[in-house]
């Protein structure tokens, strides 16, 4: 069958040429007038623009938003299969808040927490909680909340003062325990880094214990390096000040990226609620929980450890429920695929995607190490999350790390390049993620393209490399409107995530 | 050209796995997981298929409620296909990965500049250029907000010598509950102004009378979630001003649009509330409600780079460039900004006020409806001169039955109308809401017009003892019980707001 076509009268064409102007009937996009017209930046236009034209024109825009395979920075999932991205584009209109409207979706928040807690080890005999965030950082905040309120409602029964609560931690921390000491008004005790130390030392964390500490936060995966901080060291040691103290001081454990690569590839290693001061983990989805980012979970061993006040009991659109959360209104999609992931690879699945990973992560460290050029930092065999930090072996000359980024970055890849935290911030790094999608075959691409950077870099000539660094500065691919630069006010110029 | 089949022998038929289930079942209900109750407890110890998977969850959100006759959450619940699409295709995009995605950042300053000028912020001094950011929801950029009052408050208490420890809030008994959340949660303490009969708003009189020293803010709310009205800032913007002119203070006010902001400017363009009042320093909106985007994008705007205290803004070298960051949360998804951005480009304003209008023709329509019935009184305000909603309570005082069963009684035919007390101090008058949102046409509005008679005629007619049956036995019924949920029944509720009506 043949669609009639409407055929389009020369009346009517004048008129829309009266209207419209010579654009009147260019239903392409880049024959329209919009194609032309400066896209709207500042202010919202007057008129109306086509569903199709306002697709298009975006989308062309973001064509030079980078391809996330070549970007070896980043922790979080790039990766996702069709299947689970068609379950997130059909629920993508859900609010994940309204419980009454879209029960099924909450009962599935309900499923991951059990299975998460479970799968770190929730006592049996106690009703662990937990809740699904947008990410680690709204996690972490959360239990630094309720690790205070905790510490406060203890203080207050014994007459004490309340004014200068603190939190131990060593200095490697993410840049979003940072914003919770900050924002929250806690004082951060760093434990601070040294040469070959590049993680939580417990003696000088549990030392700096005092009775103004709300808590101690260990890592599982250090940012900086990927190892996991030893978070049994800590409990025994603090449970002995504990007791001797007469204090009750827990642990908080940043499991961010560990939290879904540990149980799988290290699960003799004890960091979890099986530690009897664990009382709260935060773990990310979007990072090794393999889902799309917007997905975190904070997750309590016991109701116990979630002080009633900030538990807000609201009758929300019908129906009661209890909320402990910053975000209210978000979208369900990204909850559903965090269960989609959960129950399509099982423990199965996440063993031989986790155990791939860390084989490639300790090839590409063991390549890397063969070239003679490169010092491996970050620990191999499972001790540590699948990512390979290294730096440049040589000290004596005219490039470092940074130069090595930045000219690898004209190949396409993003590997970034940092200082290392305090005390050590002589020591630069280089860090390559290993995700999902990282094969061993691109393993080998990258390999070869930084070994031609370090040829190029050994050729060129100091002063060359120095007018190339002050250039880089100002090179953007774009120029942002309100990229303001602020003043550092953090003892931390390098947050990295 | 036909594709070969390959013919599966007997012997590979017979392959079992150890539990005795025929592993070629490719159909998803001829599969064993169709039979096996789908993990809930603990990590499952197998793979399944992915299309197994897929289907599994999708049939269990088969019982997640039709959004269309939800009546009760202004949380848009429609876009257009381009729309859909544009964020399917962005979903694996991190916000917040400058370095990676420059170009989904870019999209956020575009909708902050124009959303900064639909709420006339000052644009003559390159000095002290309005700033803003995106947010999950308003949620978040009222707890930045108060962050930044807060740290402003204290700077200028500290450079006075004066004590720092008992800063408040003022605000309506009416707010949404994130201002009680971030007061919480900030350790702030609440100075609530009480509703009184027939005044279901803040009184800017008494508002600016409970600014004391203390006082790090005082809080407006552009379409209140219990009546949609919108408060007067104008007043309050007057009246502060002289407190703080006779006290030599400073307190700002911040406006709460979460959903006037994307609804004044288009329908009400005279009222005068936003960056246009010397004291508004700050406002939020969702982007969500009115910025007709799904959930999971807000707004928070400040007047200026002045208001936002440095101390709270993190450097951050995020792989490979450098940032600035001030929000709660770090890593989200890049779909929902740049959902934001093809509403705002798609529509313009000519777009905004077309839908704005219908709806509020809509909503003055249902007003009237529900009048003419002679069984209802209405609340909410007309002519544009509050949100596209009606909320409304019966008339009659000496019946048998209530608001909470009319709205029981029609959740029972689909629709979802809450039923909610006033804020304090007028919780004894009950009241129904029905938010007016895109997708709500005239014809549905009949449609519900019609059922709710119809509910109120049963009613009527049912004596006072099977009403209160049902009453109980109604708590009873879920659909779901779920796991978590009875932990947190019991509890007594701290806050004096029962209900957190949103």
């Amino acid at each position: 069958m043949v669609y009639l076509s409407r055929l389009i009268s020369d009346s009517h064409l004048d008129k829309e040429k009266e209207v419209h102007g010579s654009e009147a009937f260019s239903t392409s996009v880049y024959g329209s007038r919009w194609d032309i017209e400066p896209i709207p930046k500042y202010s919202l236009p007057d008129n109306e623009m086509p569903a199709k034209i306002a697709y298009k024109l975006i989308r062309d825009d973001l064509q030079l938003d980078g391809n996330p395979v070549l970007n070896l920075a980043a922790f979080l999932t790039t990766y996702m299969e069709e299947e689970a991205e068609k379950l997130m584009a059909e629920n993508i209109s859900k609010n994940f808040i309204d419980y009454e409207e879209y029960p099924m979706t909450v009962e599935l928040q309900t499923r991951c927490v059990n299975i998460i807690a479970n799968l770190f080890n929730a006592p049996k005999n106690d009703d662990a909680i937990g809740v699904s965030t947008v990410g680690s950082s709204e996690a972490m905040m959360l239990a630094v909340l309720a690790m205070k309120r905790l510490w406060k409602k203890r203080r207050e029964a014994e007459g004490k003062p309340t004014d200068k609560p603190n939190i131990v931690m060593s200095a490697s921390v993410q840049v979003c325990w940072e914003k919770a000491a900050r924002y929250f008004e806690i004082e951060e005790k760093f434990v601070y880094l040294s040469e070959g130390k590049y993680i939580l030392d417990p003696e000088k964390a549990v030392e700096l214990v005092d009775e103004n500490t709300i808590g101690v936060a260990v890592i599982l995966g250090s940012t900086y390096t990927g190892h996991y901080e030893d978070v049994k060291a800590v409990n025994d040691l603090l449970l002995a000040k504990n007791k001797k103290t007469g204090w009750d001081v827990p642990i908080h454990v940043d499991a961010a990226s560990g939290g879904f690569v540990a149980p799988f590839v290290n699960p003799d290693l004890i960091w979890d609620f099986r530690l009897e001061l664990v009382r709260s983990i935060n773990v990310s989805g979007h990072k090794y929980g393999l889902c799309y980012p917007g997905i975190g979970w904070a997750l309590w061993k016991s109701k116990k450890y979630l002080p009633d006040e900030l538990v807000f009991n609201i009758n929300y659109l019908g129906s009661n429920q209890a909320s402990f959360t910053l975000n209210f209104s978000k979208n369900a999609s990204d909850v559903i695929s965090q269960y989609y992931v959960l129950i399509r690879l099982g423990r199965q699945g996440f063993t031989s995607i986790m155990e791939n990973l860390m084989g490639i992560a300790d090839y590409l460290a063991s390549r890397l190490e063969a070239t003679k050029k490169f010092e491996i930092l970050s620990d191999r065999n499972g001790n540590g999350v699948p990512l390979v930090a290294f730096r440049l072996k040589a000290k004596d000359i005219h490039y470092d790390e940074f130069d090595v980024a930045h000219r690898i970055r004209e190949h396409q890849w993003i590997v970034p390049s940092y200082t290392m935290a305090p005390n050590i911030q002589h020591i630069k790094v280089l860090r390559v993620v290993v995700r999902e999608d990282f094969s061993r075959e691109r393993c080998d691409l990258f390999v070869a393209d930084l070994m031609h950077t370090i040829d190029y870099l050994d050729k060129v000539d100091k002063e060359t490399l120095h007018i190339k660094r002050n250039a880089g500065r100002n090179w953007k691919a774009l120029k942002s409107i309100s990229l303001m630069t602020f003043n550092s006010q953090s003892h931390k110029t390098n947050g990295v995530c | 050209m036909v594709f070969l089949s390959n013919a599966v022998s007997d012997t590979r038929l017979k392959d079992k796995n150890e539990s005795g289930q025929a592993l070629f079942s490719t159909c998803v209900y001829g599969s064993r997981w169709t039979k096996e109750p789908i993990p809930k407890y603990s990590l499952p110890e197998e793979e399944m298929p992915s299309h197994i998977a897929y289907k599994l969850i999708k049939d269990d959100l088969q019982l997640d409620g039709n959004p269309v006759l939800n009546l009760a959450s202004f949380v848009t619940t429609y876009m257009e296909e381009e729309a859909e699409k544009l964020m399917a295709e962005n979903l694996s995009k991190n916000f917040i990965d400058y370095e990676e995605y420059p170009v989904s950042v870019e999209l956020q300053n575009r909708c902050v500049n124009i959303i900064a000028r639909l709420f006339n912020a000052p644009m003559d001094n390159p000095e002290a250029e309005a700033m803003g950011v995106s947010t999950i929801g308003s949620s978040e950029a009222i707890i930045l907000a108060v962050l930044a009052m807060k740290k402003r408050w204290q700077k200028r208490r500290i450079a006075e010598g004066k004590p720092t420890d008992k800063p408040n809030l003022v605000m309506a008994a009416s707010v949404q509950v994130c201002w009680e959340k971030a007061t919480r949660y900030l350790e702030i303490e609440e100075k609530f102004v009480f509703l009184t009969e027939g005044t279901y708003i803040l009184d800017p009189v008494k508002a600016v009378e409970l600014v004391d020293e203390n006082t790090i803010g005082v809080c407006v709310i552009l379409g209140s979630t219990y009546t949609g009205h919108y408060e007067d800032a104008k007043t309050v913007n007057e009246l502060l001003k002289q407190k703080n002119e006779e006290n030599g203070w400073d307190v700002s006010i911040h406006i709460d649009a979460a959903s006037g902001g994307f609804v004044a400017p288009f329908v009400n363009p005279d009222l005068v509330w936003d960056f246009r009042l010397d004291l508004v320093r700050s406002i939020n909106v969702s982007g969500h409600k009115y910025g007709l985007c799904y959930a999971g994008i807000g707004w928070a705007i400040w007047k200026s780079k002045e208001y936002l205290p440095e101390e709270l803004i993190f450097n951050v070298n995020y792989l490979g460039s450098d940032q600035a960051s001030f929000t709660l949360n770090f890593s989200k998804g890049a779909a929902n900004v740049i959902s934001q951005y093809y509403i705002l480009i798609r529509l313009g304003r000519a777009g905004f006020t077309s839908i704005m209008k219908n709806l509020m023709e809509i909503a003055d329509y249902l007003a009237q409806k529900l009048e003419d019935t002679n069984v209802f009184d209405i609340l909410s305000d007309r002519n544009g001169n509050g949100l596209p909603l009606v909320a409304f309570k019966l008339k009659i005082k000496d019946i048998h039955y209530d608001e909470f069963d009319v709205a029981q009684r029609l959740r029972e035919r689909g629709w979802i109308v809450p039923a909610y007390t006033m804020a304090p101090h007028t919780q004894h008058i009950k009241l129904m809401r029905v938010v007016v949102r895109e997708d709500f046409s005239r014809e549905r509005c009949d449609i519900l017009l019609q059922d709710l008679m119809a509910t109120v005629e049963l009613l009527n007619k049912l004596d006072k003892d099977t009403i209160f049956k049902k009453r109980t036995s109604t708590a009873n019924w879920n659909l779901l019980k779920s796991v978590t949920r009875a932990t947190f029944g019991g509890v007594k509720n701290e806050s004096h707001k029962t209900n957190g009506v949103c």
